[in-house]
């Protein structure tokens, strides 16, 4: 066997991947030593997983070197990925809930004699067993595990095809802080077997407790990495966090007036947990947080997407109602638009024209008799028009299929729906993801033009620099719960993600 | 311009299929398929299934299917039969209770049809298996109506809609259950097209979440599509009626396929979100002209069926071939 050069696992240089104009990661390396655990962190965005999918396989780097064991590799597809032990943990697992523990960790590589699946229940055992989870009934049906059992079988899986490097890819989002100690348990069972592991996670405390090593990325670069040992959550965050503002977001003078909305304790299945704030006229507010915080949920519970369990929704002018009792459409004829986060699933219909998308929740308008009558086409085409004009959206024509279009403009179709329906409280759930530079200043500028006209706009992004940039309150949610809305002149980034990462501003 | 060309050519395919199909039979047939008359007996046995397929096109462009169809047309010909065996010998209604009885008849297609949109809309029910059950509840309901037999009844002008030449040798003297095809399909063309309803239709199937999301009522628009489709089937029914002269709970057994199938060659997607009127009738006539031609030409039955077998299989695979090459 050849000497491997300094036990280094995993050896990254010069990664470089950019999707269009966007740079999604310039020149990013790092080293992992054979049983470490290096932890990856970031903010959202920050080309986490853009990495990690370049290791795995799905996506290919345009430049910079990976070695694995010493070897150079090309690593074009997932199953060169497998060929060269790696191994990854998705954030939503991949099992088939309706087969077995031993037939969910065989699955794709089974083994067969005669034609017929052979048991191979030593290995899977011993997986088990390393894992200190050999109690493990083989025939259990995966489906009726806990989530956190299910991961102990997805790593166990990791191990019976050989993987010598396991990527994690937030692996406790969602489990409960039991789970959480049993998976560190067998992070560390996996150190000592000589199993590498990269750990991605942007709860800081679990990474300071389990990560030998760590590297920060910031907005697709290497901006610090070094040993857990010696440096502390501040210092981290700082490297996160530390750049500047600029000309990105641009300002649109606007007053804020009278209370336009008023949420009182609103609480969904699981987040939110009893939210509420006011939000008024000509007010940008923001809500920021970690991916599963309960911001989408927030709003999806104020329009009516998601049956909320509790709370109470009111529009000045308008008799308040139970959240309970909101549905969509209800919350549009009260006054309030929602931009899902969701564009390819929920917010465009993508087999339907740019027209059609644009007018579909103001059909009414554009037919005679109160909406019963004959679609004035014509008409629909003239505002069609109108809007691609006004939002710049580029496509050939407004009977073009909506995907056909880039992320960019498919996403200006769905703000141009919004604004044709004209209602005067708007919620954005991460209006800017996906979308390129020029694009995103275009719906800043938006959404400042919409508070100068005396709109109140809730806007959600996982972007702290656009948050800070163009709101004038900020609240943060924490587990479902959201801190006090103040302006953004009393919010820092650090104490913004301190708030996220921990419920307040204190460590 | 490029792509309007092929838009063009997408929605005259089931046109082309339908031209190619009667050119085939035009040339191999006997002079008898060449002549007026039986242009106008394929129109006539193309009634049914047609009007069946205007609810149908609505309901597979929403995404969803309705197999209960063909036993709602069967429940239809027993109700229009037991009315006029109840009444039929009063003397002075011969007019108007026919059209009760018709009447009777689309109600209570409509009303399963609604039944239906409840089950799929309040209790989340897929519509295969609402419509499923409606299909068996239907057909058994229609066969305790009857007795278990057919409903005869005597003579009345219901019966006149299905003859193929009403007056002979009228060049435009044509069953009158072809002109009303004709007109519901004009009327379904334009709600599908120029109606709120028609584009709330397209919106719910082609992204049920975002027609959720734009503020339509995906709930109550489904409840009305799978009652407008009952509401067709009962129409069809009047005709299949007018054609047995008799009510028979064994009618129509299978036809929901046949209507589905037109639905489909016409450039139906049962993904949803695809489909029109016009290709609807247009596949209901290709199945139509297959049959009356393979009749004429003297091939056996069996032939029909793996013709059609492979028409349906065909019209599908075309447009799935032309959708990959527009990606």
């Amino acid at each position: 066997m050849k000497k491997m050069r300094a036990g280094m696992a995993l050896e990254l240089s010069g990664i470089s991947k950019t999707f269009g104009v966007t740079c999604a990661l310039r020149n990013v390396g790092f080293s992992v030593p054979v049983g470490e655990v290096h932890a990856i962190i970031g903010e959202n965005g920050a080309g986490k997983s853009t990495l990690m999918k370049i290791l795995s396989g799905a996506y290919r780097a345009d430049a910079g070197r990976i070695r694995i064991e010493g070897r150079e590799c090309v690593i074009d597809s997932p199953a060169a990925g497998r060929v060269h032990g790696i191994a990854m943990i998705y954030q939503e697992l991949t099992l088939v809930p309706h087969l077995t523990v031993a037939e969910n960790m065989t699955l794709g590589m089974e083994s067969t004699r005669y034609g017929f699946i052979r048991r191979c229940d030593r290995s899977i055992n011993e997986a088990l067993g390393l894992l200190g989870h050999a109690g493990l009934s083989c025939d259990t049906k995966v489906g009726s595990l806990t989530i956190g059992i299910q991961q102990i079988v997805e790593i166990a899986r990791a191990l019976v095809s050989n993987a010598r490097i396991i990527i994690m890819d937030e692996p406790t989002s969602s489990l409960s802080s039991d789970d959480t100690r049993v998976l560190f348990n067998v992070i560390r069972r996996l150190k000592s077997a000589g199993i590498s592991i990269i750990y991605i996670s942007h709860f800081l405390e679990e990474v300071m407790e389990v990560a030998d090593s760590y590297t920060v990325l910031r907005d697709g670069e290497s901006a610090g990495t070094g040993k857990i040992a010696g440096t502390d959550i501040s210092k981290i965050i700082k490297m996160m966090t530390g750049r500047t503002l600029n000309e990105m977001f641009p300002h649109v003078e606007h007053k804020t007036g009278d209370v336009l909305l008023k949420v009182t304790g609103l609480t969904g299945a699981n987040v939110p947990r009893g939210i509420s704030f006011e939000l008024h006229r000509g007010e940008i507010l923001g809500i920021a947080g970690l991916i599963g915080a309960g911001r989408s949920e927030t709003l999806r519970g104020i329009f009516g997407l998601d049956k909320s369990q509790e709370g109470w929704i009111a529009v000045s002018g308008r008799s308040g109602l139970s959240a309970c009792r909101m549905r969509p459409w209800l919350a549009l004829k009260m006054g309030v638009d929602y931009l899902s986060e969701n564009r390819k699933e929920e917010g465009l219909a993508e087999g339907m024209s740019v027209a059609s998308n644009v007018t579909m929740s103001s059909l009414n308008r554009f037919a005679g008799l109160s909406g019963y009558g004959i679609l004035r086409k014509g008409r629909e085409r003239t505002v069609v028009q109108e809007w691609i004009r006004k939002m710049n959206i580029r496509c050939e024509d407004s009977t073009q299929r909506v995907s056909s279009l880039s992320g960019g403009n498919q996403q200006k179709v769905a703000v141009a729906r919004m604004l044709e329906m004209g209602r005067d409280i708007v919620l954005l759930d991460e209006p800017t993801r996906g979308i390129d530079v020029g694009s995103k200043v275009d719906i800043y500028k938006l959404i400042g033009n919409l508070a100068a006209e005396g709109k109140g706009v809730i806007f959600v992004s996982s972007y702290l620099p656009e948050l800070l940039g163009i709101c004038d309150t900020v609240g943060v949610m924490h587990r479902g719960v959201m801190s006090a809305v103040r302006p953004v002149s009393e919010w820092t980034e650090h104490d913004i993600m301190m708030t996220a990462m921990s419920g307040s501003t204190r460590v | 311009m490029k792509i309007k060309f092929r838009e063009l050519f997408s929605a005259l395919g089931p046109f082309l299929g339908l031209f190619l199909v009667y050119t085939i039979f035009f040339v191999c047939a006997p002079e008898s398929f060449r002549t007026l008359y039986n242009t106008k007996t394929f129109l006539t046995q193309a009634v049914i299934v047609g009007i069946g397929a205007l609810g149908m096109t609505l309901v597979i462009i929403s995404a969803g299917i309705d197999l209960s169809v063909g036993s709602l047309i069967a429940l239809g010909t027993v109700i229009t039969g037991l009315v006029l065996r109840q009444w039929g010998n009063i003397s002075g209604t011969e007019m108007w209770l026919p059209c009760v009885a018709a009447l009777g008849a689309v109600l209570v297609c409509a009303f399963c049809g609604f039944l239906n949109g409840i089950m799929i809309s309040c209790f989340r029910i897929v519509p295969f298996i609402v419509t499923l059950g409606m299909m068996q509840i239907a057909r058994g309901t229609a066969k305790g109506l009857a007795g278990q037999t057919t409903v005869n009844c005597g003579t009345n002008w219901l019966n006149s809609l299905m003859v193929v030449e009403p007056r002979m040798n009228v060049w435009y003297s044509a069953a009158p259950g072809v002109w009303i095809m004709i007109v519901l399909a004009c009327v379904m063309f334009i709600v599908l097209r120029y109606t709120v309803f028609g584009r709330y239709v397209f919106a719910t199937g082609s992204n049920e979440a975002t027609a959720r999301l734009c503020g339509i009522r995906v709930g109550l628009q489904k409840v009305w599509i799978y009652t407008i489709c009952g509401m067709f089937a009962g129409i069809a029914s009047v005709m299949q009626f007018a054609n047995l002269t008799l009510g028979d709970p064994t009618a129509a057994i299978g036809m929901e396929l046949d209507i589905i199938a037109a639905v489909v060659i016409g450039g139906g997607s049962l993904s949803g979100g695809e489909g029109s009127i016009a290709g609807s009738i247009v596949g209901a006539l290709i199945m139509a002209v297959l049959r009356n031609g393979c009749t004429l030409v003297g091939v056996p039955n069996y032939v029909q069926n793996i013709v059609i077998g492979v028409i349906i299989v065909a019209a599908v695979g075309i447009d799935r071939f032309k959708h990959n090459k527009q990606k």
